[in-house]
């Protein structure tokens, strides 16, 4: 409770921190309007008629519905790996026959293009919500479970002695010694899996499923409809964006203090 | 009676003798230090007194009631801030939160720590001030045996000082028993009761030297004239490999 107090606390300092990130991104929509200039509306439409039409799904209850069913999909197979990567990552970690043989697999995982994963859920699962679930835990559980397993591998030998010798109990082991350290390696690996997750959802729908914002982008493509498309691409940064400045960072932020 | 017996005490590390039949005593009150040259076993003599390592042959009997541990390195949680370190020894013995603060501030207090620095994290501490969290964070549970690996090596001589004179009060008023190693052969004479000298290749004692004078009134005299005495010891000369050393 105190802790989140303390983030709240913090925030007004930490958003007004924010001014240059705001400069870099309207020097980037000023970019953005000089290739307008130059290569005309079709090929890149203008940011301002971007945002109008953007402003104009928003006020669509279809396109409202269409992110629903995407934020639904992204946030199972997110859910899902977030679950299982930490849970057996540590567990992994903690039992150096489970690491070692764990590694090849993971780089399989890894390795493994995520179109070609797509292509095998399609046949094994058909056109729908399982398919680009799949596809997206198979994209994230592995970033999520390598940051567990990290965490775990690299925990201090040294300060383990130290709670040995003051007797630590069990929970305090975890808690105190433990559980700092994991987090500071697990939680980036949520952040590069959360936004794998939110790229890869779009991927899958707009190959495999008829709803959802993928399906709406392809579309888009299929008429030519730019600023339509280019709006779609904004909801989806600007979601990411969100989640990771404003909630996430954060978070990090407090809770990483010993660190910096 | 506290006391820690070790009796026909060796180990192996794989096929490597690393010990080899330690005996001795430490009894309530006293303060025994194991002196030698690096790698020659020390730190693995007092993990296995402080149940660090497992015992595999021979025996540990460590009847005090609490021990605790300072270590050269300091060890503190780098995530905690310079009070929870401390308190965190306390914690793990069942004290409420809020008695434990309390008296981690007076003891940080006590070891030369400011109210300003009571929020700082280690990693903006610098080493003396790391040591002195160290120190406090072993000495708030009040040990009735505290074991010490060479934890003053890294010190300048006045923080040394200061920290020998909080061990020596520790000893006097809560007659606590200390077993630490060095290779500070000054540092010995000063706190000790009894010198244990640890030959290498297999670790094992080779002499024992007792002081009985009063640690408070060990001045600096006192200490030069010992350790100028023990310096023309036989096995001190062969342990330390003195004589290669001088000029020919």
């Amino acid at each position: 409770m105190k802790f989140f107090l303390k983030i709240l606390k913090d925030f007004p300092a930490y958003l007004w921190s924010g001014w240059g990130a705001v400069a870099s991104i309207l020097l980037f929509i000023a970019f953005w309007d000089v290739g307008n200039q130059i290569y005309g509306n079709l090929v890149l439409p203008s940011p301002l008629e971007t945002f109008k039409t953007l402003y104009a799904m928003l006020h669509s209850k279809d396109i409202l519905e269409q992110i629903d069913i995407t934020l639904y999909r992204a946030s199972v197979g997110f859910g899902l790996s977030l679950l299982f990567g930490s849970v057996l990552g540590l567990i992994a970690g903690f039992f150096a026959t489970a690491s070692m043989m764990s590694r090849p697999i993971v780089t399989i995982l890894v390795g493994m293009p995520p179109i070609a994963w797509i292509v095998l859920a399609m046949i094994w699962f058909g056109m729908g919500d399982e398919t680009v679930i799949f596809t997206v835990v198979v994209a994230s559980f592995p970033i999520i479970f390598v940051g567990a397993l990290q965490g775990t591998r690299t925990l201090d030998g040294e300060l383990k002695e130290m709670a040995d010798s003051f007797a630590f109990p069990w929970h305090m082991k975890f808690i105190d010694v433990y559980f700092p350290h994991i987090f500071s390696y697990i939680f980036p690996a949520w952040v590069s899996g959360l936004g794998m997750a939110w790229k890869i959802v779009i991927m899958a729908e707009l190959l495999a499923t008829s709803d959802g914002m993928g399906a709406e982008l392809a579309i888009a493509r299929s008429q030519l409809d730019t600023p339509t498309a280019l709006a779609l691409v904004t909801i989806m940064i600007g979601s990411l964006m969100f989640i990771e400045y404003i909630i996430l960072e954060p978070i990090k932020r407090e809770v990483e203090l010993w660190r910096v | 009676m506290e006391s820690l017996e070790v009796k026909h005490l060796t180990h192996h590390f794989g096929f490597t003798e690393i010990l080899h039949n330690i005996n001795f005593t430490l009894k309530k009150g006293e303060v025994v230090s194991i002196v030698g040259p690096s790698g020659g076993g020390k730190t693995t003599l007092l993990h296995l007194c402080a149940g660090l390592l497992d015992v595999a042959e021979g025996e540990v009997n460590n009847s005090f009631k609490t021990t605790a541990f300072a270590f050269q390195e300091g060890r503190l949680l780098p995530w905690k801030n310079v009070i929870e370190n401390i308190a965190i020894a306390l914690l793990a013995r069942g004290e409420k939160k809020s008695v434990a603060i309390q008296k981690a501030q007076e003891i940080a207090l006590k070891f030369g720590l400011e109210e300003d620095d009571f929020e700082k994290f280690p990693k903006d501490l610098s080493g003396g001030m790391k040591q002195r969290v160290n120190f406090a964070r072993a000495l708030v549970v009040k040990p009735s045996l505290l074991f010490l690996d060479e934890p003053f090596s890294a010190l300048d001589i006045g923080l040394k000082r200061e920290l020998y004179t909080h061990l020596i009060e520790s000893c006097e008023e809560n007659d606590m028993s200390i077993l630490f190693i060095t290779h500070d052969l000054i540092e010995a004479i000063r706190l000790s009761d009894e010198i244990l000298l640890l030959e290498a290749d297999p670790g094992h004692i080779v002499k024992t030297f007792k002081y009985d004078s009063p640690k408070e009134k060990r001045d600096d005299a006192f200490v030069y004239k010992e350790s100028a005495k023990i310096v023309q010891d036989k096995e001190i000369i062969e342990t330390f490999k003195l004589n290669t050393l001088e000029l020919k």
